[in-house]
């Protein structure tokens, strides 16, 4: 299943976000996203999984979705977004109560995701008993119980320390090893753009538009190889050359807003 | 192999000095037992005056007099009667405003169109003190239970519909766009995510609607009821009773305790979460 970004545009007021953005993210692929501040790199996201309406242009989907998939467009959150009042089961479990599954075929989904994110001896904790990168162990847990077809990470990691980040990382990097998996991933970290994505969508300053797609030239599992560094930071300068002037410029209208 | 590196070499013809200590306090501890204690040194000062005639026991009746008063009022069955009285129109009256309010706060808070309206009458109408409608409910409802019923409800209503638009505005946007995002449905959204993200604040308002509900209960009884802890008090100070006026009070206070404490346990089997 293919997702089509269909020259989307859009608009907060008077302010202008986006402007007719198009690109496809096709079945297995990782795109990243990344941009100056502001560049509508989150709200592209929330119109690509359907949760805000875009002024003008489409969000849209090719194909079918894989077999067994019950939300195949599947949202991994900044800020986690897990209930307080549940435990990590039920945190887990929370997506598959209204779709119809008997609690055996729930069951066993939710311990399936629970052992694919490291979660299985943390079913009975809540979520305030849990460091940051354990809740987004859950926040992703949560996401694959649906066998999504395509995730939509909004920059999952940016709320956690260096070293969970890199841990983090490496779970990404497995969970996507097997392209049965796509993913936007919007990131404001071009280390975690260059090791992850297939492809680098970079857009420019507000009204975001795409400015550069760049296409990163070995698999992920090469990138993990010490001689690959070089090329991969290269790739991130480059990435940075792209973005910085105007990174510079936004930084310095937030502040003056 | 990872290269160690060399300790810093100490200077040592400077003398050193302790960093001073800049972070204490701003972090008050209650001792419980000090609380008690000091409640305990009132009373038996309250009761040295009393016994040492340093008081009139007509103005303060001692604390033993008051317990007397209040042995007297449980033997001879009249507290539980008028208890019975005050406790069946503060439950009624309750319970009812807090149906109608938490149903008005979820409207207030869920619908565009039940806030354009509902904020406005709630603002208009919540500062008005509802004792001053009883008089307007006795002439619509009669001179029976209604209007004291009703008077009760109105309080509680207008307190509760606004803790709990408050806590459905307060539940984290977050929360809802992770559900729509998985396709839950609306009444699943408002049953598993609003609920259980409002509580917090539905049971703060439940704290403060108790307190509203108590006070006009006894204001209610005291203008127009013949039985009722209200009445009672009202009652005895007519009659000079002092001692049983104030058992009336401490009845009151006893009263005030225990809804604060079950709200206290609803508070931790509920929001054990937090």
């Amino acid at each position: 299943m293919d997702l089509i970004a269909d020259h989307i545009s859009h608009r907060f007021g008077a302010l202008d976000v986006l402007d007719a953005v198009s690109l496809e993210v096709a079945a297995g692929e990782v795109v990243g996203i990344v941009g100056p501040s502001g560049c509508g790199k989150s709200t592209l996201l929330s119109i690509l999984g359907g949760l805000l309406r875009p002024a003008s242009g489409a969000a849209e989907l090719r194909g079918a979705p894989p077999a067994g998939s019950l939300n195949p467009l599947t949202f991994v959150f900044q800020d986690f977004a897990l209930l307080p009042w549940c435990t990590v089961e039920a945190n887990v479990e929370f997506p598959l109560l209204h779709v119809g599954l008997a609690p055996a075929g729930r069951r066993a989904l939710v311990d399936d995701a629970l052992r694919r994110t490291g979660l299985a001896d943390f079913r009975g904790a809540y979520p305030k008993q849990l460091s940051g990168g354990m809740r987004q162990r859950v926040g992703i847990a949560r996401a694959l119980v649906v066998r999504p077809a395509i995730l939509l990470m909004d920059e999952p990691l940016s709320a956690l320390d260096s070293q969970t980040r890199e841990l983090l990382m490496e779970d990404f990097i497995g969970l996507l090893a097997d392209g049965a998996m796509g993913a936007v991933y919007v990131t404001h970290n071009l280390e975690e753009a260059v090791r992850l994505a297939d492809r680098i969508v970079v857009l420019s300053r507000r009204p975001g538009r795409v400015r550069e797609v760049v296409a990163i030239p070995m698999t992920r599992g090469e990138r993990g190889a010490i001689g690959a560094r070089e090329k991969l930071l290269s790739l991130q300068n480059e990435l940075w050359s792209l973005i910085r002037t105007e990174a510079i410029d936004a930084e310095r209208e937030v502040q003056h807003a | 192999m990872l290269d160690r590196a060399p300790a810093p070499s100490a200077e040592t013809g400077t003398p050193t000095r302790p960093v001073a200590f800049r972070g204490a306090g701003f972090a008050p501890v209650a001792n419980r037992y000090a609380g008690w204690a000091a409640l305990a040194l009132v009373i038996a000062l309250w009761q040295a005056a009393g016994s040492l005639a340093l008081v009139n026991p007509l103005f303060l009746p001692t604390p033993w007099g008051i317990a007397r008063a209040m042995y007297r009022l449980g033997a001879s069955g009249a507290l539980w009667h008028h208890l019975s009285w005050s406790v069946m129109r503060i439950g009624t009256g309750w319970i009812i405003g807090t149906t109608a309010g938490v149903i008005t706060g979820f409207a207030i808070g869920l619908s565009s169109q039940a806030r354009s309206v509902g904020i406005t009458f709630i603002s208009a109408l919540f500062p008005i003190p509802k004792i001053a409608l009883l008089p307007l409910l006795i002439l619509w409802l009669g001179i029976g239970e209604q209007p004291k019923i009703a008077t009760i409800a109105l309080g509680v209503f207008f307190s509760t519909a606004i803790s709990v638009y408050s806590g459905v505005d307060a539940v984290p946007r977050n929360l809802i766009r992770m559900a729509q995002s998985f396709n839950v449905p609306f009444s699943t959204i408002v049953r598993r995510v609003i609920w259980p993200g409002a509580l917090p604040s539905i049971l703060a308002g439940f704290r403060i609607t108790a307190s509203v509900a108590l006070l006009l209960v006894v204001s209610a009884e005291m203008i127009g009821a013949e039985y009722g802890i209200g009445a009672f008090v009202l009652q005895a100070g007519n009659l000079m009773q002092t001692d049983q006026l104030l058992a009336g009070v401490v009845i009151l206070s006893l009263f005030g305790l225990a809804v604060g404490k079950l709200i206290n346990l609803l508070e931790t089997r509920l929001l054990h979460w937090r």
